[in-house]
């Protein structure tokens, strides 16, 4: 029977009929959900690593061992595992080992928007790209099998719509693949120049035997149509082209991605009229295309920026677009924003006086940037704000120091932030980093992490202790606050701030969205003490708002029931004690 | 017999409960016997953001996503999000909605205001509006978290099939606790259309 998958369960349904047995992942939306349902399969050893670096050398560790492995990550993540990546490349596997790699064209949840496909071809590394949850399943047990035959890493390219679309899949039963023999093999496991230069040799044969599979084995598929129009695509792009073009068209559709065909493609584009690349983000293929003298359009009418969608392609190449209605007046945005009760609010807004320079990172706390928080000046990627600070600091000298932060959550901080600490500690700096220690990890959906004692499947394990771990690189200064107690917490910072040498400060308190926390009832508004003047406002909290006309036209607080927890942040902020609990 | 694609949206805010919706929708058209594309959107905008979850079901869908123009049901569990996603539903379309409304934070702030008199306003182009106070039936039913399946029920009357089947999809999903709190909200949403 077929069932409605999500394209990341459906990975995961491929890695357990694949024989697959260890699985490393780090967190990173939109690929989470691969390794949370792998967690689910007795037969395999799943874990969070503390970064997708970890993670990669992890699972290339397994495959050299004689498992079938697997990592899963965001496309920044493939940037951080890119080190590992592009030598395991001239290694080769042992057992069969798939990296998945989660872009997000139209950045739903990411910093930037790049391409995949890129680290693909510069580490030689093939690429498979499933168009759905089936092919999800399909591709990722292929993905094995190529490993293994061709000697390689496999990569699996998904994207947001991919990843986080449920369509149907037909499953079978798991195929056990017993441990490969491990045999010692220096030439061709040990990448010293003298044996590097032989496997470049080897990687560059590997590639193009692979590109000539891809040309005959059916990966790669067409579907003649009208002629007169033909459209080479893969992934999410061929279901948005399928879409708008029906039969109007004929489909080259890719499902490896690198190394691309040359002469299936030249074939297709010989058999009908104008040929039209339809990729998102960048112009791989249809750079490709034109290398080998096939007259392609793509960018020419298609942007680089953004994510695509069937009135995309029905715009582009026939110029139409369905009627529909609009809303007249402006429809105000809606943001994310910090949750109602969130701990990192406490933080933020006891600092928020202070005017400091805030060096940011990457998780909920980012939203913290916004309006009427305003609480971050930079963010870059994971880790960024450690040492982004110390540079910050050390260009324009200890009294900037004394008005700079940085902040970081747990899960980030373990990813890599602390490596930043050590920098600044070793090389005498003077600079304040904030832990926002909310002991999980958030903006990906709840989870686990080195910091908070608890694995994969929820079983309790050794977790770091950062304290210990800030006065062992050398932080002498480490002080922990409650993020609630907002003038201990303002306290304790201008103190830090005020040091001579460098400090941790760890904010702890657990995510308010946690079963695990227990929160109070809601807060309510003393309309008779409430005077209108929306200095509760400046906390950003989304239970709270001002409505109507009294206290002439100001109006008053109200609290929505629904969403307030009862933190008391808001509260703190009245000077006529007008929010309280119910009597 | 042939099915055309349907394409429905869910919109509201992060929070709101939108992807059980969906979820529940995306089993129902499966045991149909119907191709089905689900798409959805995890991670950051779940934090109090606008959502939005694409359901398309026929004898075989394509995109996973829908586009202006081509929502055959808009069901939203906000009204500013309604309005906002408005644009989505084709002409002839129909639009569910909860006539609850929660201030984004630029409304908060004050920079900027919640329109007026939205729903009026979308009938007054001629689009069929049917709207709910989905909370207060979800508060009545035992609690505010099953608000989306008041608007599931009421929307059931144009989802083609009967009520029981909702009812066994809903059983087979949801969390055995709140089996009962579940089928009391989509009873009462069922019972709320006029």
């Amino acid at each position: 029977m077929k069932t409605l998958m999500l394209g990341n369960e459906a990975v995961a349904r491929g890695l357990y009929e694949a024989g697959v047995t260890v699985v490393s992942s780090y967190p990173g939306t939109p690929s989470t959900e691969i390794t949370e349902n792998a967690s689910l399969y007795d037969e395999i050893y799943s874990e969070w690593a503390p970064n997708e670096k970890v993670a990669f050398e992890v699972a290339f560790g397994a495959a050299t061992g004689g498992a079938r492995s697997f990592c899963a990550m965001k496309h920044v993540g493939l940037n951080v595992a890119a080190d590992p990546l592009y030598t395991a490349s001239y290694i080769g596997v042992n057992g069969g080992m798939v990296c998945a790699v989660a872009d997000d064209p139209g950045m739903h949840s990411s910093q930037n928007e790049q391409d995949s496909r890129h680290h693909a071809i510069a580490s030689k590394t093939p690429m498979l790209e499933p168009c759905d949850s089936a092919e999800c399943l399909v591709y990722t047990k292929l993905a094995f099998e190529l490993s293994e035959r061709f000697d390689t890493p496999f990569l699996l390219r998904l994207s947001t719509r991919i990843s986080h679309g449920r369509s149907l899949v037909e499953t079978s039963a798991r195929e056990e693949h017993p441990l490969k023999e491990y045999k010692k093999d220096i030439m061709k496991n040990v990448m010293m120049p003298a044996m590097a230069r032989g496997r470049h040799k080897e990687v560059e044969k590997r590639i193009e035997a692979i590109r000539v599979w891809a040309e005959t084995s059916g990966i790669n598929t067409v579907e003649y149509n009208d002629k007169r129009v033909g459209i080479v695509c893969s992934g999410a792009c061929y279901l948005y082209a399928r879409e708008a073009l029906g039969e109007r068209a004929s489909y080259f559709k890719l499902g490896m991605v690198n190394p691309l065909p040359v002469d299936s493609l030249i074939d297709f584009a010989r058999q009908v009229g104008q040929v039209y690349v339809i990729e998102e983000l960048d112009d791989i293929i249809e750079t490709h295309c034109k290398k080998h003298g096939i007259p392609v359009i793509g960018k020419l009418l298609f942007p680089s920026c953004g994510e695509f969608s069937q009135a995309v392609v029905r715009e582009a190449l026939l110029g139409e677009q369905k009627p529909h209605v609009c809303f007249d007046k402006p429809v105000p945005p809606r943001p994310p924003v910090l949750c109602a009760g969130c701990p990192h609010r406490g933080l933020f807004a006891a600092l928020k006086k202070l005017n400091l320079y805030v060096s940011g990172d990457i998780g909920c706390y980012t939203l913290g940037a916004q309006a009427p928080l305003s609480m971050m000046d930079t963010c870059v990627c994971m880790g960024a704000s450690v040492s982004g600070l110390h540079g910050f600091n050390t260009a324009r000298g200890s009294e900037q120091a004394k008005k700079s932060i940085a902040v970081i959550g747990d899960s980030t901080f373990i990813h890599s932030g602390i490596t930043g600490l050590i920098d600044i500690a070793y090389n005498k700096g003077i600079s304040t980093v904030i832990v926002l220690d909310n002991s999980i990890t958030g903006m990906t959906g709840h989870q686990n992490n080195p910091a908070n004692g608890l694995t994969i499947k929820g079983d309790p394990t050794v977790a770091v202790n950062l304290e210990a771990l800030a006065r062992a690189v050398g932080i002498n200064r480490v002080v922990v606050v409650d993020p609630f107690d907002m003038e201990a917490t303002r306290k304790a910072v201008e103190a830090e701030l005020a040091a001579e040498e460098p400090s941790l400060v760890i904010a702890r308190r657990p995510c308010a969205l946690l079963k695990s926390v227990k929160h109070n009832p809601a807060m309510v508004v003393n309309a008779e003490k409430c005077t209108g003047c929306k200095s509760c406002l400046k906390v950003g909290c989304p239970a709270i708002s001002v409505r109507g006309d009294a206290n002439k036209g100001r109006g008053t607080a109200v609290i929505d029931p629904n969403q307030c927890v009862g933190c008391e942040i808001c509260a703190k902020f009245c000077s006529f004690k007008a929010i309280g609990f119910k009597e | 017999m042939s099915q055309s694609v349907k394409n429905i949206m869910i919109v509201g805010v992060g929070g709101q409960g939108t992807l059980l919706a969906s979820k529940l929708m995306g089993k129902a058209f499966v045991e149909k016997g119907y191709d089905v594309k689900v798409s959805e959107v995890h991670g950051m905008s779940q934090r109090g953001g606008s959502v939005v979850t694409y359901v398309r079901y026929g004898d075989k869908v394509y995109s996973p996503i829908i586009e202006k123009g081509e929502a055959d049901i808009i069901i939203a569990f906000e009204q500013l999000e309604a309005a906002r996603w408005l644009a989505f539903l084709k002409p002839g379309g129909i639009l569910i909605t909860s006539t609850q409304k929660i201030d984004p934070m630029p409304v908060i702030m004050g920079n900027t205001v919640y329109p007026d008199d939205i729903l009026p306003e979308i009938r007054e182009k001629g689009v069929q509006v049917i709207s709910v106070d989905a909370l207060s039936l979800a508060k009545k039913a035992g609690s505010a978290k099953v608000t989306n399946i008041v608007l599931l029920g009421l929307a059931a009357h144009f989802l083609g099939f009967d009520k029981e089947m909702w009812m066994e999809v809903i059983r087979t999903t949801v969390p055995k606790k709140t089996i009962a709190t579940n089928e009391t909200a989509f009873e009462l949403g069922f019972s709320a259309k006029e």
